[in-house]
């Protein structure tokens, strides 16, 4: 143990005494239909991609029906790929919907953004309803079982993935990863700055 | 220092800080009730000059709910990425209009959003994007929504303020209020009723 264990420990502690207090807003739209998980470990697997790589290309199903492939939006459109956790878990019913308000900004900025789960599809279908609809393709990394997650590096122990951010350009390369604390939405902001410098960098080309 | 003198202070540690997390959660307050007075809680300003303005704060860091200027105060508890507060928004918009339609009600009442576990950033997107014409009010860490008891959004509190500085709830529910025409009706029949 080193002279930071009193402060770690106290910190941690501190944590886990607030217990209820972590920080969550629910929305009365998911009153009684939201499970509540209690705070998880914030990271759990190690991803094997980076900024400069190509992304990983894959075809999934989606609620819609259609299966979607990364690299059809490849010459097209840059690319926000949304991994989160799992359907009906109080963070994730936010930040699609908190998306979904924003499409108009994704358009601006030559963007779609894909949002993927581990789920299966019924699973992700209902759940989307229940949020109202999402206007984005949504992707299930059901079977075989997390491989996408598997192939970015981000599938948990569990066998869910990281609430994780990955944004691709137009010519399929990796230009920002946020593996994010799981607990926690990732800001809006860092991501809208993101896609504004791929376009700024696209208009001085 | 020795092994023992280590582990203990890390299990004194824990022991403090489970005693200072669970202290907190003691403190675990109840939303505010009908008929109570609303909690004495320090709001931060709103930046926009306009919106100062309009809340009758001058140059003010934060402020009190007794020190805007107004007879009755309408809060939406919202968050942005709520579905049911982005549904929500035109009618929270409607019931503002309403009031600024009306002589004898602008300038009395007044309508305040507090985004909770927003930055300002993102109230600002919510702002632009349903084109809210009342200041919103980001909280970011949650504070005020601690204060208001941890209350699922949107979640609206009206507000009767007397002269002297005291305050009265005549309204705290969870949920849409409703259509907005009825629910001014009905704040002016309790606010009246006090």
């Amino acid at each position: 143990m080193s002279k930071t264990t009193f402060p770690a420990a106290l910190v941690v502690a501190i944590l886990v005494g607030l217990g209820v207090a972590w920080g969550q807003v629910e929305s009365e739209q998911f009153k009684g239909k939201i499970f509540h998980a209690e705070p998880l470990k914030p990271i759990d697997s190690r991803v094997s991609v980076k900024v400069g790589d190509t992304a990983p290309d894959f075809t999934l199903p989606s609620i819609t029906g259609e299966r979607v492939s990364l690299s059809q939006y490849r010459g097209k459109k840059n690319v926000v790929l949304s991994f989160v956790p799992a359907a009906f878990t109080p963070v994730c019913s936010q930040q699609w919907p908190g998306y979904r308000m924003i499409q108009d900004m994704f358009d601006a900025l030559d963007a779609t953004v894909i949002g993927i789960t581990t789920d299966n599809l019924p699973s992700l279908f209902a759940w989307t309803q229940e949020m109202g609809g999402i206007p984005f393709p949504v992707l299930s990394d059901f079977w075989p079982h997390g491989k996408v997650s598997s192939e970015y590096g981000i599938l948990r122990g569990d066998g869910t993935s990281e609430r994780a951010l990955f944004v691709v350009d137009k010519s399929g390369v990796i230009r920002y990863i946020d593996v994010h604390d799981i607990n926690e939405r990732p800001p809006l902001d860092r991501l809208l700055q993101q896609l504004e410098a791929l376009n700024k960098h696209k208009t001085k080309k | 220092m020795s092994k023992s003198v280590r582990v203990w202070s890390a299990v004194a540690a824990t022991l403090l800080g489970i005693l200072i997390g669970s202290s907190s959660n003691a403190q675990r307050v109840n939303p505010p009730s009908e008929g109570g007075s609303f909690p004495d809680i320090m709001i931060p300003a709103p930046s926009s000059a306009e919106a100062q303005k309009y809340l009758g704060l001058k140059a003010k860091e934060k402020f009190k709910v007794s020190e805007i200027k107004a007879e009755l105060v309408i809060f939406e508890v919202f968050s942005m990425y709520c579905p049911h507060c982005q549904r929500e928004a035109p009618s929270v918009n409607e019931l503002y209009r309403l009031i600024d339609g009306r002589p004898d009600l602008k300038g009395k009442i007044k309508v305040v959003g507090l985004g909770a576990g927003n930055n300002s950033f993102e109230v600002e997107l919510f702002s632009k994007k349903y084109d809210i014409p009342f200041p919103l009010i980001p909280d970011v860490d949650l504070a005020l929504h601690r204060a208001l008891g941890e209350v699922r959004t949107p979640y609206f509190i009206a507000v009767k303020l007397g002269r002297g500085g005291q305050s009265k709830v005549i309204y705290s529910k969870v949920g849409s209020p409703g259509d907005p025409s009825q629910f001014l009706d009905l704040l002016l029949q309790r606010s009246k009723a006090l």
